[in-house]
């Protein structure tokens, strides 16, 4: 093992990383707002990041289609739900947010499809979509729910998790994609070679992050959304609407988890089944930092990035395995400072 | 119909099956995978419903089982019938171990390990060079009796339903028993139960492995079934497929694990037949039904399908009415030489900077029932804690009978001769009146696991559900002692909890605040059955907010007010006594 | 006379099969203090918490002559209706002073910015200590705050609940004098208490609840020389209540 490798290992270990980090802060927001531990988390990175490479392709994605389809369905749930009270107002509110919307960012697409467009538009566009995904997704599957205990709502996480999945190989193939680079300079400092595309990752990593810190900690409604997290209760009676903190922190994480996917795919192939992995490691992460702290969440992913890397190098076949029981030891210690919970509600 | 006889003509129905004629091979393996699936499914209907212990990992032990025979009949040549009893012990040693590690994770935190190490050792399988990596080992040898070989699937059905019948009989005796009214106050009201002995973390691990010997089994059954192993069926879908299964079915209901995992085979098949028709195309469709099925079933009938469809059928099970003149042979108990039963000694509990029991000495003395009040925020709840090894005092002695308790468990305590009630009732909803009073007698039992699959504890289940029986009538509830404890008004709750209480054959009583949200009528017979108990040789400690039932019941009171003893003494001097009306009132009245 | 701003009929709650709240009704007139008095379990937070919409409940609520039964607790405050709840459900991970501006989040920023001022105007220990995380705030500290919290949407009536549970007298006077002047700011209060003679003394009409159910009511001066209030509150009559 000599300094280059070394270096290079390390360099790969953080670009994993960075990426570990924005994924797992999207699970650890999600996760104090609805307490929602949130697998699909992984199809948003495979969404994002196929429906970029098929738009770059030239093609059309077959994911703007399910946002209309989720937002229909959302659209009657929610006149379901309101139907001892409907007036027009909320019956044009409903449509506009859960039809008109995804429609037009459907026309969009069919716009856009099939035309050679910038890197710029595709990436608008893939965000776009994916995002109303996350938005219809916490409608229809979480908000229902949304006062049931933490055992059942990953339960139904599980169930989107399948569902999507299973729609990503209808759209895309079996077969994996890449897509184009956002930057396909290099540069060379020293012994090290940065790829445009890893300093794409760094930066936007690190600014995302400190958009987050900023909307969080300066902008009432960041305040709003950690309120939520923090007091459910307390933040209903200060007239929170609880279900729009939850709408926006999926909303966040969606598109966190799209943007994720349309860095790496340049990269690395992805495949229909990829982002459920990915999604995973983001998990381990979320969980070292107790799925609570962000900061120590950003360091452990930088951690597992690294050890991922080193492991491939030395033990490719296991890779998996040493990363996924790795998280064993990590729960064993959070679950024991964890404070002991009679389970009266199920 | 009674249980028994309903088990017997559904296995007589099974077994007919492949025996009409012209049925058609397609659905005899239809079959087959519907009782591999119900095997592990049985496992985790008891792991999620019962134990609450949800895991998206068993596919892993089927794994184990399957894996195990695969290698010792293709490379050592070992017959099946013997690799059975060696996978059915690998499965459980994997389980020991990972069990160990998942058991204790609180919350959310355990499912989310089932994944981890679910994914994990998934990979483990399809990587090791032994196991054949992701081609896995072939030309498994099919299960022989004789000459006779298994070799197609209508007779490889009669190994595989006979194996879920006998697993489903030996599952809910382990529920019918001792061990098992441990097992099922897991879920809700494990707090309580611990206070009569029973090891929860112990239930846990045995209800853990439990389920990972059944889906050892159904992997072993897999194994001589398809003659060949592929890492696939075990991994991460697999393993969800499964929890499934369980929603489906029912979650807590053993029979409801069969039910679902028919369900959901019979619906994987149609799915998988006409979706692609419908849609064309490729792709695993049915997983995506199967997805916005379990999104559905979550909010509309998580409940699952068994316990909708036993409320059609008309199952009565047999009421049973224990023999109670059975005898349970009383515990040893220490004898009080002299001085009071019960002595707490400047007892202190400091929260940080708060002082919430300050220095309080009282006595409890034989024959006589003692309340202790105050305004709220007194201390009460805490010094009651105190006695009761909830809390650790920070500096104080309690003694009971000589003995010190200050810092003893509650398991400990319990076996002193002091039982309990709690503020909050804790039964166990889905048990009837006698299997939770009898909880209370459960150190006083002896059968554990394997008996009572066996039905080997049948002298000993029979002892202390006649105990229970005793002392449900003596409290009154005999009329109740069938129906389910979650169906009873709160006051009825309470006194069986104190019939609980009583299976300990206590010497000392404690009652936390036990007429809160009781009506005028149910706390008259509360008072009658505590008088009745003092006068029967016990000792009762009360904690009350309600000062009209209190001064009519008790010998003596003790009054706290921030933390400290402010005055004792008889009911009628209490009344009158100027400091107590002011903490009550504030202010001179 | 004036329409009431709260009025409340026939309420009826349950729990499961035990009917917590029987036939409950009553009125807050404004500028008025009502109160609430009863011993621990007599259901009055339930009540509360229904009439906040946090519980279900049968029976009809009215605010500013609007009809409230069916609205979220959301609408409910944005219609002036705020509630300190027993527990406070304070921010506990957040400043003070994020706690108190997330108190004006449905109401316009520039009434925001009086809002702060008044606010810290009645409890200038909040001001003191603004960017302290509420949850190291003391007990007294912490009910401040709840109510600075609550007071920040600029609201019609205020809800309290037990607002002297584990206080030292000492604070429980200076919280019960910030009610008064609450009253005198144009605010209408309803106030549920255990510590019935500091409640008596500053409201103008008092209800006793027992056991779910309104048992009397009248002027709160009226309700303190009572000797049935006594009676019930102690279980048993006692011969020197009356003499105050």
């Amino acid at each position: 093992m000599n300094t280059t490798i070394l270096l290079f290992l390390l360099q790969d270990g953080i670009t994993n990383g960075a990426i570990y980090a924005l994924l797992g802060l999207a699970l650890v927001l999600v996760f104090a707002v609805t307490r929602v531990i949130l697998i699909p988390q992984g199809e948003f990175v495979t969404y994002g990041a196929l429906t970029y490479a098929t738009l770059s392709a030239g093609q059309m994605p077959g994911t703007a289609q399910l946002a209309v389809a989720m937002g229909i369905v959302a659209f009657g749930i929610d006149l379901f739900l309101a139907r001892k009270s409907l007036h027009a107002k909320r019956i044009l509110r409903a449509f506009a947010v859960n039809v008109v919307f995804p429609c037009a960012i459907l026309g969009l697409t069919c716009f856009f499809a099939g035309r050679h467009n910038t890197i710029a538009v595709n990436t608008a566009l893939s965000l776009l979509i994916v995002a109303a995904i996350g938005l219809f997704l916490y409608r229809i599957a979480f908000q229902p729910i949304a006062h049931t205990s933490v055992l059942v709502l990953l339960i139904a996480s599980v169930g989107c998790h399948l569902a999507m999945q299973g729609f990503g190989l209808v759209f895309f193939g079996a077969e994996g994609l890449r897509g184009p680079a956002i930057s396909d300079a290099a540069l060379t400092i020293g012994p090290l070679s940065f790829s445009g595309q890893s300093l794409a990752v760094y930066g936007i990593t690190i600014a995302f992050m400190a958009g987050l810190w900023l909307f969080f900690d300066y902008t009432l409604y960041g305040k709003a959304l950690r309120a939520t997290a923090v007091n459910r209760l307390g933040a209903r009676l200060v007239g929170i609407r609880t279900s729009l903190s939850g709408q926006l922190a999926f909303l966040l994480a969606s598109v966190i988890g799209a943007l994720s996917g349309i860095l790496i795919v340049p990269i690395t192939t992805l495949y229909y089944d990829t982002g459920f992995l990915i999604g995973l490691k983001g998990f381990i992460v979320a969980i070292i930092g107790g799925l609570v702290s962000y900061p120590v969440t950003a360091f452990a992913a930088l951690g597992v990035g690294i050890v991922e890397a080193f492991s491939s190098f030395y033990a490719s076949n296991f890779k998996e395995v040493i990363v996924f029981t790795l998280i064993i030891p990590v729960l064993v210690l959070r679950s024991l400072a964890a404070p002991e919970v009679e389970d009266e509600e199920d | 119909m009674s249980r028994r006889f309903s088990i017997l003509l559904f296995a007589l129905i099974m077994a007919a099956l492949p025996l009409i004629p012209d049925m058609p091979p397609f659905w005899i393996v239809l079959l087959d995978n519907i009782g591999l699936a119900a095997l592990v499914a049985m496992g985790l209907v008891l792991l999620t419903g019962v134990g609450g212990l949800t895991s998206f990992g068993q596919a892993v032990f089927c794994g184990f089982g399957a894996y195990t025979t695969a290698v010792l009949t293709t490379q050592y040549g070992l017959s099946p019938w013997l690799t059975l009893p060696i996978s059915l012990v690998v499965s459980g040693i994997a389980a020991v171990v990972l069990g160990i590690v998942t058991v204790r994770l609180s919350g959310h935190y355990l499912p989310l390990s089932t994944i981890a190490w679910g994914i994990g050792l998934y990979y483990l399988f399809s990587k090791l060079e032994f196991l054949g990596r992701n081609d896995g080992i072939g030309r498994v040898p099919p299960l022989q009796i004789g000459h006779y070989q298994m070799l197609d699937a209508g007779s490889i059905y009669y190994a595989i339903w006979f194996a879920v019948i006998l697993s489903a009989i030996l599952t809910l005796n382990l529920l019918d028993s001792r061990t098992g009214r441990g097992i099922r106050a897991l879920r809700r009201g494990h707090i309580a139960a611990e206070a009569f002995g029973v090891k929860t973390g112990w239930a846990k691990l045995l209800v853990f492995i439990h389920a990972a010997v059944l889906a050892g089994l159904s992997g072993w059954l897999y194994a001589h079934f398809q003659r060949a192993v592929m890492p696939t069926p075990f991994g991460a879908q697999a393993g969800i497929e499964y929890l499934f299964i369980a929603v489906v079915g029912g979650a807590g209901y053993v029979w409801g694990g069969v039910l679902g995992a028919a369900i959901v085979v019979i619906l994987k098949e149609v799915l998988q037949g006409y979706l692609p028709l419908i849609f064309g195309g490729q792709g695993q469709l049915e997983i995506i039904v199967f997805g916005i099925m379990l999104v559905a079933l979550v909010q509309l009938a998580p409940g699952g399908v068994w316990p909708w469809l036993i409320g059609l059928l008309p199952f009565k099970d047999k009421v049973r009415r224990p023999d109670t003149s059975i005898a349970l042979a009383a515990p040893a108990r220490a004898t009080i030489l002299s001085g009071p039963l019960l002595r707490i000694d400047n007892a202190r509990k400091q929260f940080g900077g708060v002082t919430a029991v300050n220095d309080v000495s009282f006595d409890v003395g034989a024959k006589e029932i003692l309340a202790l009040i105050g305004p709220n925020g007194a201390g009460k709840s805490t010094t009651f804690n105190l006695i009761t090894g909830v809390l650790k005092a920070t500096s104080g002695t309690v003694t009971f009978a000589g003995q010190p308790i200050i810092d003893a468990a509650p398991q400990a305590i319990t076996q002193l001769g002091i039982s309990r009630t709690f503020q909050h009732v804790k039964l166990v909803p889905d048990m009837t009146v006698l299997e939770n009073v009898a909880i209370g007698a459960h150190l006083r039992g002896r059968s554990g696991a394997i008996a009572s699959m066996l039905r080997l504890d049948r002298a000993d289940e029979a002892a202390l559900l006649a105990e229970a029986a005793r002392q449900i009538e003596r409290v009154g509830l005999g009329d109740q002692i069938d129906q389910l404890a979650g169906s009873l008004s709160l006051g009825q709750q309470r006194i069986v909890e104190i019939a609980r209480a009583l299976c300990v054959n206590p010497m000392l009583l404690l009652l936390d605040e036990p007429a809160a949200g009781l009506r005028h009528m149910e706390k008259q017979r509360l008072a009658a059955l505590l008088r009745q108990l003092r006068d029967g040789g016990m000792s009762v400690l009360l904690v009350e907010h309600d000062m009209g039932f209190v001064m009519d019941l008790a010998d003596r009171i003790v009054v706290l007010d921030f933390g400290t003893r402010i005055a004792e003494g008889t009911p009628k001097a209490i009344m009158s006594n100027p400091d107590v009306i002011k903490a009550y009132l504030g202010g001179a009245a | 006379m004036s329409a009431p701003l709260l009025s409340v009929s026939d309420v009826h709650i349950s729990y499961g099969k035990v009917e917590a709240v029987r036939s409950v009704s009553l009125e807050v007139g404004a500028n008025r203090i009502v109160t609430i008095i009863g011993a621990n379990g007599a259901g009055k937070t339930t009540l509360l918490n229904a009439m906040m919409g946090i519980l279900p409940m049968k029976g009809r609520v009215s605010f500013g002559g609007v009809d409230m039964t069916q609205l979220d607790i959301e609408d409910r405050v944005a219609r002036g209706l705020s509630l300190v709840p027993e527990h406070r459900e304070l921010f506990g991970t957040m400043s003070v002073e994020d706690n108190l501006q997330l108190g004006s989040f449905r109401i316009a920023k520039s009434i925001a910015a009086q809002s702060f001022e008044r606010v810290y105007a009645l409890f200038p220990r909040l001001k003191e200590r603004r960017r302290q995380l509420a949850g190291t705030l003391s007990g007294g500290e912490q009910q401040m705050l709840a109510m600075g919290r609550a007071l920040m949407g600029a609201p019609k009536l205020l809800m309290l609940d037990e607002p002297s549970l584990g206080l030292a007298p000492l604070i429980v006077a200076d919280i019960f004098r910030t009610v008064g002047e609450l009253r005198d700011a144009g605010v209408s209060v309803l106030l549920v208490e255990q510590n019935a003679k500091a409640a008596l003394k500053i409201a103008d009409h008092a209800y006793v609840m027992e056991l779910g159910e309104f048992v009397l009511d009248g002027p709160a001066a009226e309700i303190a020389t009572n000797q049935q209030v006594v009676a019930s509150y102690l279980g048993f009559q006692h011969a020197g209540a009356s003499q105050t």
